[in-house]
């Protein structure tokens, strides 16, 4: 028999083969509920795991590209550094453009801290100049040697220094999220060997009489495999479901708020959840067969 | 077909089964007696493979056990019908269900074998009951309803513990017709039994040879009977 033949003779189940082994109670829920559990907390796992990896491109692509020069002059100088900065920065290779950002615009971006009327032109702002590289990138510690010799009150900020330790930190965030996903299989696993493992032990005497009118080993697993998959996909069903909604009613992350992009699933990315309650059942699988067929060999 | 020989079983310390050596041909029938403790069960669980002999060899239909896979012992098991001294019934399925269970265990079961069941359960008495649990059963139904399932797989041979162990001596009487009649269609008969009189009586109607354990060995035992 192919994989698939076995597939869907496993899916399409056996009514008589099912019968064999008598229904088992309360235990059931108990495997239902765990599998619930678990595939809600990994709906979160993923959800974190893809947001982080989100915000972690986010941070490297996009801020990559953009980089700050501020100066802070005396009065008298301002326009004349202004001037020879921006002079630099159009001569340097790898820079596509530069912008004086006017004071609206500035005020704007100290608003939040200081309160719509702060006087901005009586005090001593610092200039900004927002630069955006081209493709090819620029030599930004030769870009910071000039700007010493002929603008010393320019600073040079690429940020780097803030953005890596924040992309580090959202890859580690996303490896964290990959291993729960993990551990969260494995405990699957795990609970459901053990429960298994009860099923098997309670229905010993059902085991060895089939064993005894020549049921195959496979038969007999077979029988507790297919009821231990059914209800782990049953029960992760329910539990995705379940976080799925929960995630899609997280409040949404506005503009201001925009550093944490907000846990949740974007796009396509809502596809990835449903393939947990299958994992569930296929976890399930394997570790019912492997209880299953080690009990079978202690028994002729 | 089955076929032990020097056969030797312990379950740890000392032997219970020495240097027994015995053979079941087609249309063979055979009386296996010996006190209670003597190992009648145990040589009948050498015969299906239940247990494996500590020495000598034990061959089924021309294999050895000790190089028989699993899956060959169960495919084994499906042609030796075996009457399990407690008959070992599945306590949650119907009567009807527990005799066709080798059936269903080796995938055969469907509408063809249904007509066979219920022509079986005709056979051995117990139309009537056949919805009920086993639990329900009186003694005698029980044991006719394992002697019923344990030829449902028309097996080559058919091995009996103590089927008439609780059973009133008509039943038994009827039960051992039963397997007279199974042993006459050239099938191998082995029945382990401490009931004399069943003996006697079926000496009348097949030649059955009897075999006695005593001092961990096998005999045949001769006239006296």
């Amino acid at each position: 028999m192919s994989a698939a033949q076995r597939l869907r003779v496993l899916l399409a189940g056996d009514r008589q083969a099912d019968r064999v082994v008598p229904p088992t109670g309360f235990t059931v829920w108990l495997t239902v509920f765990t599998a619930a559990a678990m595939a809600f907390l990994a709906v979160f796992a993923l959800a974190l795991s893809l947001a982080t990896g989100r915000l972690a491109d986010r941070w490297s692509e996009a801020l990559a590209r953009t980089a700050t020069v501020r100066i802070s002059a005396p009065e008298g100088q301002m326009q004349a550094q202004v001037a020879a900065v921006m002079e630099i920065l159009r001569t340097t290779p790898g820079i596509a453009t530069a912008r004086v950002l006017p004071e609206a615009e500035q005020r704007a971006l100290l608003e939040p801290w200081f309160g719509p009327d702060l006087p901005v032109a009586q005090l001593p702002v610092p200039q900004l100049i927002e630069v955006t590289e081209d493709g090819a990138g620029y030599d930004a510690a030769g870009l910071r040697l000039r700007l010493a010799g002929e603008a010393p009150g320019a600073v040079f900020d690429d940020h780097t220094r803030w953005r890596r330790p924040l992309v580090r930190a959202a890859g580690r965030l996303r490896a964290l999220g990959m291993i729960s996903l993990g551990l969260i299989a494995l405990a699957t696993a795990a609970m459901i060997t053990l429960s298994a493992k009860a099923a098997l032990a309670a229905n010993a005497r059902v085991i060895a009489v089939l064993r005894l009118v020549g049921a195959r080993d496979v038969y007999i697993a077979r029988a507790f495999v297919r009821r231990f998959a059914g209800r782990a996909l049953q029960g992760a069903g329910a539990g995705t479901a379940l976080g799925m909604v929960a995630i899609a009613f997280l409040p949404e992350a506005d503009a201001a708020g925009g550093f944490l992009t907000g846990l949740g699933f974007a796009g396509a990315d809502w596809a990835l959840p449903l393939l947990i309650p299958p994992a569930a059942a296929f976890v399930a699988f394997w570790a019912t067969r492997a209880a299953a067929l080690r009990v079978l060999r202690e028994i002729t | 077909m089955i076929e032990l020989e020097n056969v030797a079983h312990s379950y740890g310390g000392g032997e219970l089964l020495s240097d027994v050596s015995l053979k079941l041909v087609p249309g063979s029938f055979h009386f296996l007696t010996g006190p209670s403790g003597a190992g009648k069960t145990t040589l009948l669980k050498l015969c299906y493979g239940e247990l494996l002999p500590t020495s000598g060899r034990v061959g089924l239909f021309g294999r050895d056990l000790r190089g028989m896979s699993r899956d060959d012992i169960a495919r084994t098991r499906q042609r030796i019908g075996v009457v399990h001294q407690d008959c070992a019934f599945l306590d949650h399925l119907p009567l009807d269900e527990n005799v066709a269970l080798p059936l269903t265990v080796s995938g055969r079961a469907g509408l063809s074998e249904e007509g066979n069941l219920r022509e079986l359960l005709a056979w051995v008495g117990l139309t009537a009951r056949a919805n009920a649990l086993p639990p329900e059963l009186s003694g005698g139904e029980r044991q006719r309803a394992a002697l019923a399932r344990a030829v449902i797989m028309a097996p080559d041979v058919i091995l009996a513990d103590e089927p008439t162990g609780n059973v009133d001596w008509e039943m038994s009487q009827r039960l051992l017709t039963l397997l007279v009649e199974l042993n006459k269609m050239g099938k191998a008969v082995l029945i382990a039994t401490h009931d004399l009189a069943l003996i006697r009586a079926a000496k009348a109607q097949v030649a059955a040879r009897v075999l006695r354990i005593k001092d961990r060995r096998l005999h045949l035992a001769g006239a006296e009977l």
